[in-house]
């Protein structure tokens, strides 16, 4: 018995020690998997590297790679793509989700979970599979959206295969997949908004687009910030969509080539990780620069900063 | 080996599979990790680790009855990933030392991408001095594994002559001959107006396909696709120009189905007969027949590419890496001599799995004269042989990849967009002048 009771007196963790022993799967997890990685593409950003010769062929370069990035047609045109895909998916995203909460919140009681249930679906679908149904859907021959439109007389569209319709294409998905994941948020921060408010408004004889746009949105502002910075970032790391839709390779004239999928075909198809690295951190210094100015743009008013 | 060279490089197959098994990946190289430690438990066994795809892989696993008779104490372990991830793994293997197998078998294409690095052993020094074998293998398989720096990186194992398979009844149909398609190239789009016009099929899969062999046709031994051995970019050159005109051509009179390979459109066309011809490696023969278009038996020939055009469509390789374990590569290095210079063994591959041998020796046999059904009964395989030694080997470069890309959208740009060839070439040029020698 002694034995045992001292046995497991060892093993006891010091209540010292067992926070950190008990956050330390992530920690490691998130070290090997985060922290390493984006340490070692910022090595790798001032490196030429050849990486079948093994890691000890690496040579610095200083700043070439950015030089070389900087001056890249591609990359640029990758740059162009992004935003474009950015603005073209995410606005919408927020302009469509804002009165479709609004509806959902005013019109739906009982069904109201099932309805915002069938808007989020699409969010936890697997990008992969909607790349393919959507893929079935715009195919030129054989599509549905070609045959709806065959009806009304219009002639079938290449829609992915031909650059000005490959890029609204993909914005489509992207705006298909997220809308449902922005009206959750908006519900959410609807119902935070006290009914007062509003009965308050109704007796001092507010309609109800007055009510919308000086009570509902006002209130709600601070999830437009929050939604909206996710959108930004998310929009300017674009990456499944394009990449599964044009079978990897950015489509037709690169259309759909965004700089993720750029970067990405820059090390594992162009064999250039040192380029590579040097781009995705350009890419960052774009996301950051433009999550300055959503915050700038959003922030609470009369806010320090 | 059934993995064609880039003139019609099923891309977006290996693209799709590279997607949905990149997590198997991972998953299967931690599993070869845990594989390479359990033996050490189970006893002392030496083994010899052999990493291959598909069929490679079952090429191997049955030259293992004939290694057993000479060693019996020492095993072979075959580790089989598909295509993409195999070279993924491959490539993830040299570049960090771990994991590394004592043989790798490698697609032609990836031979040039490793030749640039150092990963790989040279065969040319000892032990191994695999250049006095170097007659023994057909020229231009032997001469493709040769780097810029004189090394010799990999064997050849099997290769892909270039053939032009057509409909011999469309053609008929069409008042055609063989000569009409194979005397120059000009003629062979002329051709595919006529067919069009009396049949309604369409002449080739895709306009890109005629424009990826023209801009092989006519290179001197070791002169590169897209640059010379100083890395001076040659787009514009004639080669490019002509491609570029008759790409279009064929596109204009819309004679291509304007299929991607391996997709169901492409399949489909060969099933329903609505393409006639398809320039393709030999070994596309064995896929029609087993399962492409088995019903079309007996309506297809083979014919030499037009104008006298010999290229290479794909082929196996097998090679050393330099950080394997010293102790095993003796050993790695007499298995692939069994692999390669083997005639039975080499033969036997052949026949089960269609892959043409580059050892030279296995050529003289009375199978290459046997009549394949498929093709009417035609004699095709001496014609194919015969196209084998013709081919002659293209210099590698680091941007090789990406000047492939610059080029297919440029040639996208004048066959749907109508952009001048002089422009696009022009534009190809400046994109990878500025990449020549990054």
């Amino acid at each position: 018995m002694r034995t045992k009771a001292h046995l497991l007196s060892i093993l006891r963790l010091s209540p010292r020690l067992a926070p950190y022993v008990l956050i330390s799967p992530f920690l490691i997890l998130f070290a090997v998997f985060g922290v390493f990685p984006l340490l070692f593409s910022l090595y790798l950003a001032f490196q030429s590297w050849e990486p079948t010769s093994g890691l000890a062929a690496m040579e610095y370069v200083g700043l070439d790679n950015f030089a070389f990035a900087l001056g890249d047609e591609w990359f640029w045109k990758s740059l162009k793509n992004t935003l474009w895909l950015a603005v073209a998916a995410g606005a919408p995203q927020h302009l469509v989700a804002i009165p479709l909460a609004v509806f959902i919140h005013n019109s739906f009681h009982r069904f109201r979970d099932g309805i915002v249930g069938a808007y989020f679906l699409p969010y936890i679908t697997s990008t992969v599979a909607i790349a393919i149904m959507f893929s079935a859907l715009f195919s030129t021959d054989f599509g549905l959206i070609n045959v709806g439109l065959g009806l009304v007389g219009v002639s079938p569209i290449d829609w992915l295969n031909e650059p000005n319709s490959l890029k609204p294409m993909i914005a489509m998905v992207v705006f298909w997949k997220y809308l449902g994941f922005n009206v959750v948020i908006y519900l959410a921060a609807l119902q935070t908004i006290p009914k007062d408010l509003y009965e308050a408004a109704t007796m001092d004889g507010a309609g109800r687009w007055q009510q919308f746009w000086f009570i509902t949105l006002p209130s709600i502002r601070p999830m437009i910030y929050f939604g909206v910075t996710l959108s930004v970032v998310g929009g300017l790391q674009l990456f499944e969509e394009p990449f599964i839709l044009t079978r990897g390779n950015g489509g037709t004239d690169q259309a759909g080539m965004t700089a993720a999928v750029y970067l990405y075909r820059m090390a594992f198809d162009f064999n250039d990780f040192g380029g590579a690295s040097a781009m995705s951190w350009l890419l960052f210094i774009v996301v950051v620069a433009l999550t300055w100015l959503t915050n700038r743009a959003f922030r609470p008013r009369g806010a320090a900063t | 080996m059934t993995t064609p060279d880039e003139p019609v490089a099923p891309r977006a197959v290996k693209k799709s599979i590279g997607l949905s098994a990149r997590g198997n990946n991972r998953r299967a190289l931690l599993a070869a990790g845990l594989l390479s430690v359990l033996p050490s438990w189970a006893g002392q066994r030496r083994k010899i680790s052999v990493a291959a795809f598909p069929n490679v892989d079952a090429i191997i696993r049955a030259a293992i009855p004939r290694w057993k008779q000479r060693h019996p104490d020492i095993d072979i372990e075959v580790v089989s990933r598909q295509y993409i991830d195999h070279h993924t793994a491959m490539t993830t293997a040299l570049s960090t030392s771990v994991y590394l197998p004592d043989v790798m078998a490698l697609e032609s294409t990836y031979v040039g991408r490793y030749a640039l690095g150092q990963g790989l052993e040279d065969l040319a020094q000892p032990p191994y001095r695999v250049g006095q074998f170097r007659d023994r293998f057909v020229r231009f398989a032997y001469e493709q594994a040769i780097n810029r720096r004189g090394e010799v990186i990999a064997v050849p194992t099997d290769i892909g002559p270039g053939t032009l398979l057509y409909r011999h009844d469309l053609l008929a149909k069409a008042g055609l001959t063989e000569t009409d398609l194979t005397t120059s190239w000009d003629g062979y789009v002329e051709a595919g107006i006529k067919l069009k016009a009396a049949t309604g099929a369409y002449l080739i899969g895709n306009a890109q396909q005629v424009k990826d062999i023209m801009i092989r046709s006519g290179l001197q031994p070791g002169e590169g696709l897209y640059f010379d051995q100083a890395s001076r970019v040659l787009v514009t050159s004639p080669r490019f120009v002509r491609a570029f005109e008759l790409a279009r051509k064929v596109r204009q009179h819309k004679l291509d189905a304007r299929a991607y390979a391996w997709s169901n459109e492409w399949a489909e066309g060969f099933k329903r007969g609505t393409v006639a011809t398809e320039p393709t490696g030999a070994w596309m023969v064995g896929q029609l027949s087993n399962w492409v278009a088995p019903d079309t038996s007996g309506k297809w020939r083979a014919a030499p590419l037009p104008e006298k055009t010999f290229v290479g469509y794909g082929g196996t390789y097998y090679a050393i890496p330099r950080r394997a374990p010293s102790a095993n590569k003796l050993l790695a290095w007499e298995f692939i001599q069994l692999l390669t210079l083997d005639r039975e063994q080499q033969f036997a591959a052949f026949k089960s799995d269609d892959a043409f041998p580059a050892l030279v020796e296995a050529h003289d046999d009375p199978f290459f004269e046997q009549p394949l059904p498929f093709l009417g009964g035609q004699r095709a395989r001496l014609l194919w042989r015969d196209a084998a030694r013709k081919i002659v080997a293209t210099g590698s470069h680091k941007q090789s990849d990406f000047a492939n890309e610059v080029i297919n959208t440029e040639l996208s740009n004048v066959m749907d967009r109508g952009k001048s060839i002089k422009q696009a070439l022009a534009d190809a040029q400046r994109l990878l002048e500025r990449r020549a020698f990054r």
